[in-house]
């Protein structure tokens, strides 16, 4: 029980170490002003004690200086906890674009991972230490949430959405992650390891997974056989997908929209929501027939055909 | 204070209680300090009751595999303790039980504006209770007190409507208390009797009841909404259907945070009186308490996002919530420092009212400075979920609130009543639970800070330290509970006889015999002096 008695949680990741000077500063901040309260609450009530029922303290209505003193001061501070907090996150939003891309799904109450390369895992998540991981995350059935303390990461898993986090780990080990959002009976139980590697120990890990020696993507383009989508969207009745994701698509409707993961899924189960400019409303909808394993292979799929022409455009 | 030659005997003049007698007295009353009792013994009831599922919880925790029940029970013990706590016990809490008895007496008028509307209001609230406490009887709730959907609409397979339906008719009890108090305000006040002359009390409950106006019908709307997608699954909510999950957690928050504002505003007005009266000296920055109030009720409205910073609202959307969130640390800092000028050269007497507010300042401000962590992103993303928040807002709700509910209770009780408490005794309570409330609630700062997530049936058992310190702590903090239940109703009957102003107090309440008589005042009395004149000749009573 006394095993452990850690003052603060692992630091393991590029962002921790960042992330915790400023956890300190708050906390120097807020011991600050907690002392200074308490201890002029103190010095007050012993100095001024009420000696006799007589006493007659003198009539003071207030300080306009003081309260300009007591409002500006505190202000400044938190302008500076403000922007610091706020550049941290921001610079954090948006992960590396050579991240190693993993993606999760959230199920009452246990979490499916996949690996763009291919290897499936439940409640576990193998990485190699030192490159960025971005993790693409939906879920089945409620909201939970995927938070790595040791990382400083956390972000709910949403039905009907796709949420990314990334990390970049900086130490091997193992470390918990925690469903942080109420998801139900077990919600506690939702719980599970990410194993840092070596980049030797992770290749070899990864030939050693992948049980259909499958990326994710191939099993997209296999399912993009198998449902027949390649019948229009091979052929020009339909919008082809080459060089497609991420780049900004118009509607019928005039508007324009960025093909993104949430696009890209909202037009397979709800096609005539989002009609591309020049095409019919033919298609039919895919609700029911895909499972959001396969959606986010489809749109793996997707993404690497126009990684594929982004790539054989490079000199 | 009193002595039996100066003070007429309680029995002596006929008032509120002994007015006339029997259950249908009390049932059909429309007095507002009998329908403040009312309140008074139901929310204890429901604060025993809720208190009960903290018990169960904490001694669960004591081990990391749980040590007393299922995952399924343990999320329908906590489910049952923040819905009773947050709906029945302290959003009612300091409004409808202190706030009830006080705004007319402090206004100087014979009742509140719409007496039967504020029976009706008990009514509904009794209602609301039975049908929550009949849900939990007959099987409970797991959804938290939150209802995050589509958990709540789709998944949950526990007495959700009928819980939502209990808080929905709560909520009007609310709403009614808040619109009684403003017209009441407005219309009432004593001859004299200027905005700017009035307690901040009075302030304060004005700006709770602008919140329980505005707010209340959103969060009724929104769980409305809940229970239709739940019966006839009409996609709101749930994305299976064609709803928005996030969508709720808006509507939600933007009730749910000012509700917090709803329980601490009347705490700061609670202590507003007893600092002055405790040091005998007038507030230190009226106006800028009284405004803060204000600003604190406006501001609230508009910080919902910062429940949401993980939940998939936009980057900028967090900044925007994020700075909000930050401004309304200053007009509750403005409180705190005022308060503490306000002992300045005062003469300070410990008596037990005095003890709590102290204990207040103390708790409210560490939970204040910890409110920082919260909204700042970057700190936020890491802590949020986690048991840090959950010491956070016990420390401003419990620590804070709850605190200067007691304060308020016992300061108040000589006039309630018309007798005093053992004060030896109540000064002891309000240390146990000083004590007590730190000792359950410094770990889980830590606990949080180490990435325990809240709502947690088990838990790795690195965390087990710490929880089981907060559990010990949780012990001697359900002891200091229990005692001013204990010596309150001892005092009921024995205590010394208070007389109509035991503290030597200013303000329109203590000018009246304890316990006040049916309609408060035999003339309407005339104000010709700002709150707090304890300088002044006249308030030399002690």
């Amino acid at each position: 029980m006394w095993s452990g008695f850690p003052l603060r949680p692992d630091q393991a990741s590029t962002i921790a170490e960042g992330y915790d000077h400023l956890f300190y500063f708050e906390t120097l901040i807020a011991i600050f002003f907690a002392l200074l309260i308490f201890s002029t609450i103190f010095f007050f009530a012993v100095k001024y004690r009420r000696r006799s029922p007589n006493d007659r303290p003198p009539d003071i209505e207030g300080s306009v200086a003081l309260e300009l003193a007591w409002s500006l001061i505190p202000a400044g501070l938190l302008g500076i906890m403000f922007f610091w907090a706020s550049s941290l996150y921001f610079e954090n939003s948006r992960p590396p674009t050579e991240a190693l891309e993993v993606f999760v799904i959230g199920k009452q109450w246990m979490w499916h991972l996949q690996h763009a390369e291919g290897p499936r895992e439940i409640n576990e998540l193998h990485v190699p230490v030192g490159r960025p991981i971005k993790l693409t995350m939906t879920s089945e059935d409620v909201i939970h949430d995927f938070f790595v303390p040791a990382f400083r990461v956390k972000h709910d898993v949403v039905p009907g959405q796709y949420y990314s986090i990334w990390f970049q780990a900086t130490k091997t080990g193992k470390y918990h992650f925690f469903c942080a959002q109420y998801c139900g009976a077990h919600h506690a139980s939702m719980i599970g390891w990410v194993y840092v590697m070596s980049e030797v120990d992770y290749e070899q890990w990864l030939t050693h997974a992948g049980p259909s020696g499958e990326t994710v993507a191939q099993s997209g383009a296999r399912l993009y056989q198998q449902l027949g989508c390649v019948t229009c969207h091979g052929t020009g009745r339909a919008p082809a997908f080459n060089g497609l994701y991420g780049k900004p698509v118009l509607l019928t409707t005039g508007e324009t929209v960025t093909a993104d993961e949430a696009y890209l899924r909202r037009s397979i189960l709800e096609p005539s929501a989002q009609i591309v400019n020049g095409y019919g409303p033919i298609m039919p909808t895919f609700k029911g027939q895909v499972s959001e394993e396969g959606l986010l292979q489809l749109i793996a799929f997707i993404k690497s055909l126009g990684n594929e022409e982004r790539n054989a455009g490079k000199p | 204070m009193s002595t039996a030659a100066l003070e007429p005997s309680i029995e002596t003049h006929v008032h509120y209680l002994n007015v006339n007698y029997g259950i249908k007295s009390w049932l059909l009353t429309t007095d507002h300090k009998r329908i403040a009792l009312l309140y008074l013994g139901s929310i204890t009831l429901m604060f025993v009751l809720g208190g009960a599922a903290a018990v169960l919880i904490r001694l669960h925790l004591i081990e990391p595999t749980g040590a007393l029940v299922q995952p399924e029970t343990y999320n329908k013990l906590f489910s049952m303790h923040g819905i009773i706590m947050v709906f029945f016990f302290l959003i009612p809490s300091i409004p409808a039980t202190l706030g009830n008895f006080l705004v007319p007496l402090m206004v100087g008028a014979r009742d509140l504006a719409f007496p039967r509307i504020n029976l009706l209001s008990w009514y509904l609230y009794i209602i609301g209770a039975l049908i929550v406490l009949g849900a939990i009887a007959t099987g409970g709730i797991d959804t938290g007190w939150t209802f995050y959907t589509p958990f709540s609409s789709t998944y949950s397979h526990t007495h959700v409507v009928a819980a939502i339906m209990g808080i929905f008719l709560a909520g009007f009890s609310s709403i009614l208390t808040g619109f009684n108090f403003i017209v009441t305000i407005h219309k009432m006040r004593a001859p004299g009797l200027t905005w700017f002359r009035m307690p901040l009390f009075l302030w304060a409950m004005y700006a709770t009841s602008v919140i329980q106006i505005l707010g209340t019908p959103v969060v009724a709307v929104t769980l409305s909404l809940v229970a239709v997608e739940r019966l006839f699954h009409v996609g709101i909510f749930d994305p299976a259907l064609g709803g928005d999950p996030i969508l709720f957690q808006h509507l939600f928050w933007f009730y749910s945070h000012p509700a917090v504002y709803i329980m601490i505003l009347p705490a700061m007005g609670v202590i507003s009186e007893l600092v002055t009266c405790f040091s005998k000296k007038r507030i230190f920055g009226y106006s800028f308490i009284a405004f803060s109030s204000i600003a604190i009720a406006v501001l609230g409205f508009l910080v919902w996002g910062h429940h949401m910073f993980v939940s998939g609202q936009s980057v900028y959307a967090g900044l925007v919530f994020s700075v909000l969130s930050f401004l309304v640390a200053i007009p509750s800092a403005i409180k705190v420092f005022n308060w503490t000028a306000t002992l300045y050269k005062g003469s300070i007497s410990y008596d037990a009212p005095m003890i709590y507010a102290m204990g207040f300042i103390g708790l409210f401000t560490m939970g204040g400075v910890t409110g920082l962590f919260l909204a700042s992103l970057a700190v936020d993303v890491h802590v949020h979920d986690t048991y840090f928040v959950v010491a956070h807002f016990h420390y401003i709700m419990v620590g804070g609130a709850v605190m200067a509910y007691l304060g308020g209770i016992h300061f108040w009780w000589p006039k309630i009543t018309g007798r005093l408490y053992p004060d030896k005794w109540a000064r002891f309570a309000a240390l146990v639970i000083f004590i007590g409330f730190n000792l359950t609630f410094f770990p889980q700062y830590m606990l949080g800070y180490l990435g325990m997530p809240r709502r947690y049936a088990v838990y790795p058992a690195e965390f087990q330290v710490l929880n089981v310190m907060s559990s010990a702590g949780a012990s001697i903090l359900g002891v200091g509970y229990l005692i001013p239940l204990v010596y309150l109703f001892w005092s009921m009957r024995y205590g010394p006889v208070a007389g109509p102003n035991p503290w030597g107090a200013k303000g329109l309440e203590w000018t009246t015999p304890s316990p006040p008589p049916t309609f408060n005042f035999e003339t309407t009395p005339v104000v010709t002096e700002e709150a707090y004149a304890y300088a002044s000749e006249e308030a030399r009573v002690g």
